[in-house]
């Protein structure tokens, strides 16, 4: 047993810049070994017809999350329509590296598709590979991995879209001139900030020169902070018109927020929220338009597009297309990205045919 | 059964026999549980007993089973540290911030190394020098490393590491289901468990955490082996940094959250004492294989993720549970009779 620890570790650290002065693997001297295309080695043949009894796996960010649950039941009633048995598993936290037993599983299980909501794009990487090497169709939704790691990702709208069609829906709202603010998540979400960049080029174009966006406030899709960030931005900027959350949480606490206070009827909160959550303050009149996409429709896309896949009816390449049922046609695009489409604009004339 | 066996060197001298009857009793449930979850998996389950299944399993819990042997040490010495998963979440965010800066791995692994020793020092000079309970301690410097691995990478991943290092992370021993990292735990299980049972380094651990005071009264110098214990501590779960971020491919300053709880849970499933002086490495191995084990099977069986929950929260309530139990009710049945009971 050594006798003095902090001898030892003087030693430690003195083998170990002993070892550091030597050169090694690098991130430079590492950078040859490409993914390679997956997809490369198959070909598709567009005729084929779907198979029956396929077994799909949804793999959520984490069960139990209202929105997730809503995307995966659809997918698994969709999959009914081609007698496909479908399932949803998954692990209660959203952490990098949770749902990578659950990969294991599916693959000892020898699902014929994984649908997958990564959490982490590279985490994710191995095991999906692994899936691929063994004739199981990979299909991202939701959050992407990295592209060599899966067949196809059912984008539920192109960031661009929904960046720009959140500034016009508010220029419509307050009749193209005021303050604005934006109502975000956290500092660093991924979707947020894209949304935001487009957003921010939008006012660019001469159509918003009225706009002056004023702040962007962050919420942490916390509930209670984000109903006290509103509060603190109508306390800085009385004059404020319009206030954007593109997050479900930030849009029902800034309209819950504004629907009891003085501002009701003053001040615009439009952004991403679901029907359920933001009907009261539609009807109220707190909020007169908002968007999202269909998650069930997201569901139900990425059930077709994996049955497509263990059918061989595509690959994943680019310009391939493929059958989805209600929705019709659909073509892969860029790096093998399927887009479900605009985002829907509610309102109170058709908020009662939506229910999630 | 048990009140007759012999007495051995390495628990203390304190109620002895009594005390190592119910330990090896304790053990030896658990080893039991290991082989009836197994061969139930085997028979029920064809996916189970797969190569590829089970190797799978092993390296997906080797963090954990690694980390446990330090855990063991320290919570035998009466200690427990519970910052070791954000020292691994402080080793992964480091290791991406320096590989993303163009350092070669070979230099940042022993800078890790370091690292880890370096945390677990401050760990061991807090409890030992200051005389803070290291519960307390370490729920401090649990907030302080995860802290700082956000403020070395901050909400971004790195990923991209060179694969021949990721396939020791993944990769199995040639000719066998283990893979690399699990080969290591077993290496180092092996020498824990020699020094733990078979020096006398291990009786002075064993000494240390049943009666500090005592120990430290016959010549044992309890500060410098709660010292060391730490700084090994920092130094497993750095490395255990190092096989996570290659495992997964993802260095992130929320890596292994919430993993210093997984380790504990094995190592009190292992039959060792939280209030210390009292375990086996071999109970240690068995709990993490069986907590290991017992989960891929649920989720094999697609078994909802609380009920997996529910069934290991259960199973550690039990084992912390039925050996105090079983002391109870002995004592009862001794004390009014004056005979010592040898019915379990």
């Amino acid at each position: 047993m050594l006798r003095r620890p902090m001898a030892a570790v003087a030693l430690v650290a003195a083998l170990a810049l002993g070892a550091a002065a030597c050169g090694g693997t690098t991130k430079d001297s590492a950078k040859d070994s490409g993914g390679g295309a997956a997809t490369s080695g198959k070909k598709a043949d567009p005729n084929a017809p779907l198979k029956k009894n396929l077994k799909l796996a949804f793999l959520p960010k984490q069960v139990n999350n209202p929105y997730e649950t809503l995307v995966d039941n659809a997918g698994i009633s969709g999959a009914r329509e081609f007698s496909g048995q479908a399932k949803e598993v998954g692990p209660s936290d959203a952490s990098a590296s949770s749902q990578i037993s659950y990969l294991n599983t599916l693959i000892q299980q020898q699902q014929d598709a994984i649908l997958i909501a990564a959490n982490d794009p590279n985490a994710v990487c191995g095991p999906l590979k692994q899936a691929m090497s063994r004739k199981i169709a990979v299909v991202t939704y939701d959050s992407d991995a990295a592209k060599e790691c899966r067949d196809v990702f059912i984008n539920q709208a192109s960031s661009e879209q929904i960046g720009r069609s959140e500034i016009q829906v508010m220029s419509e709202l307050v009749g193209g001139k005021g303050k604005i603010a934006i109502l975000s998540a956290t500092a660093n979400a991924t979707n947020q900030n894209t949304w935001i960049k487009f957003m921010k080029d939008e006012l660019k174009k001469p159509a918003y020169a009225g706009l002056k966006l004023v702040k962007v406030a962050y919420g942490d899709d916390d509930d209670q902070k984000s109903f006290q960030q509103t509060q603190g931005l109508l306390r800085a900027y009385p004059d404020l018109k319009g206030i954007i959350a593109p997050t479900t949480v930030g849009i029902a606490a800034a309209a819950r927020y504004i629907s009891g206070s003085q501002y009701k009827g003053k001040v615009e909160v439009s952004g991403l929220g679901t029907p359920n959550q933001m009907r009261k303050f539609v009807k109220d009149g707190t909020v007169h338009k908002f968007e999202l996409w269909d998650p069930q429709d997201l569901g139900y896309l990425a059930a077709y597009a994996a049955a497509s896949l263990a059918s061989g009816q595509i690959t994943g390449a680019q310009g391939e297309k493929f059958k989805a049922g209600k929705l019709g046609e659909r073509a892969i695009g860029v790096d093998g990205e399927v887009i479900l489409g605009p985002p829907t604009v509610f309102d109170k004339d058709n908020i009662d045919n939506y229910h999630f | 059964m048990a009140p007759e066996a012999p007495v051995k060197t390495d628990p203390p001298p304190v109620a002895a026999p009594r005390r190592l009857a119910r330990l090896v009793r304790w053990d030896v449930i658990v080893t039991a549980l290991l082989i009836v979850v197994f061969t139930g998996g085997a028979l029920g389950t064809p996916d189970f007993a797969t190569t590829d299944n089970l190797s799978f399993a092993l390296d997906d819990l080797c963090e954990i089973a690694l980390i446990a042997l330090p855990m063991t040490l320290l919570v035998v010495a009466a200690e427990v540290d519970l910052s070791v998963a954000s020292v691994l979440g402080m080793s992964s965010a480091l290791l991406g911030a320096l590989w993303d800066a163009g350092w070669a791995i070979e230099t940042i692994v022993p800078l890790l190394i370091v690292v880890g020793a370096v945390a677990g020092l401050v760990n061991g000079l807090l409890v030992t020098r200051l005389g803070l309970p290291s519960l307390a301690v370490t729920i401090g410097t649990l907030t302080l490393y995860r802290g700082l691995a956000y403020v070395v990478l901050g909400t971004k991943a790195v990923a991209q590491f060179p694969q021949n290092y990721a396939d020791l992370a993944t990769k199995t021993v040639p000719g066998t289901p283990i893979p690399y990292p699990f080969a290591l735990f077993i290496v180092l299980a092996v020498i824990t468990a020699v020094v733990l049972h078979a020096t006398g380094a291990g009786r002075a651990i064993f000494a240390t955490g049943a009666q500090e005071e005592a120990a430290f009264f016959a010549g044992i110098r309890v500060k410098r082996i709660k010292l060391l214990l730490f700084v090994v501590s920092g130094v497993v779960s750095a490395f255990a940094g190092v096989i996570y971020t290659l495992r997964y491919g993802s260095a992130r300053a929320d890596n292994g959250l919430g993993m210093e709880l997984s380790v504990i849970a094995a190592v009190l499933l292992g039959g060792v004492d939280f209030d210390g002086g009292r375990g086996t490495l071999g109970g240690v191995v068995a709990g993490v294989l069986l907590i290991g084990l017992l989960r891929n099977l649920l989720m094999l069986r697609d078994v909802a993720t609380e009920i997996q929950s529910i069934v290991t929260g259960l199973l550690l309530i039990v084992s912390v549970l039925t050996p105090r139990i079983v002391a109870a009710v002995r004592e009862t049945r001794r004390h009014p009779r004056g005979t010592v009971s040898a019915s379990s």
